[in-house]
């Protein structure tokens, strides 16, 4: 998993069925290993929040039992990131 | 898999339900020689490990997800074990 920043959102009328009430959301990973991408949102987050996101096929497994095609999702709203160095 | 060392954690009071059962720590990946190689990523700790911990995490999804053993859940890093001791023949 991964921490990114939420962007923005995506609507889109034709697509894919099972995408039907899924929130697309544009996402910015905090560290910049990539640039924004699109991920489906399974915790209800806004723009602007930094959220936790896992990426690949298993992001779908966030929305079972519904099989909904992604490779990114949203999993978490993050409060805080604490660095801890020994 | 790759080794790494936790570097902090990452806290999120609304997150998806089976991130409730374990902790979620950032982990720095490294090199054979320990040097840091790469971005930190955030991984699910099953074997508690704490801060400065070196690591053994596996990235791979499906893996990851069968690691933790809670049946499909989005997770793509898990940490298998606390490394005590990593031996390199020099090459």
């Amino acid at each position: 998993m991964n921490v990114g920043r939420v962007l923005g959102n995506l609507v889109a009328t034709i697509k894919d069925p099972n995408l039907t009430g899924q929130r697309i959301l544009a996402v910015e990973p905090l560290d910049g290993r990539e640039p924004a991408f699109f991920a489906l949102d399974s915790v209800g987050a806004g723009a602007g929040e930094t959220v936790l996101y896992t990426t690949g096929r298993e992001a779908s497994y966030a929305f079972l039992p519904d099989f909904v095609p992604c490779n990114a999702a949203i999993v978490g709203i993050v409060d805080e990131i604490r660095e801890e160095k020994k | 898999m790759i080794v790494g060392r936790v570097v902090g954690e990452v806290v999120c009071t609304r997150k998806f339900r089976t991130y409730d059962a374990a902790k979620l720590l950032q982990v720095q990946p490294l090199d054979l020689q320990k040097k840091d190689r790469g971005l930190p990523m955030t991984a699910i700790d099953l074997v508690d490990s704490g801060p400065g911990d070196e690591v053994l995490i596996c990235l791979e999804g499906q893996s990851a997800v069968d690691a933790i053993g809670l049946g499909d859940n989005p997770v793509d890093a898990v940490i298998l074990a606390v490394i005590d001791e990593l031996k390199v023949a020099d090459a």
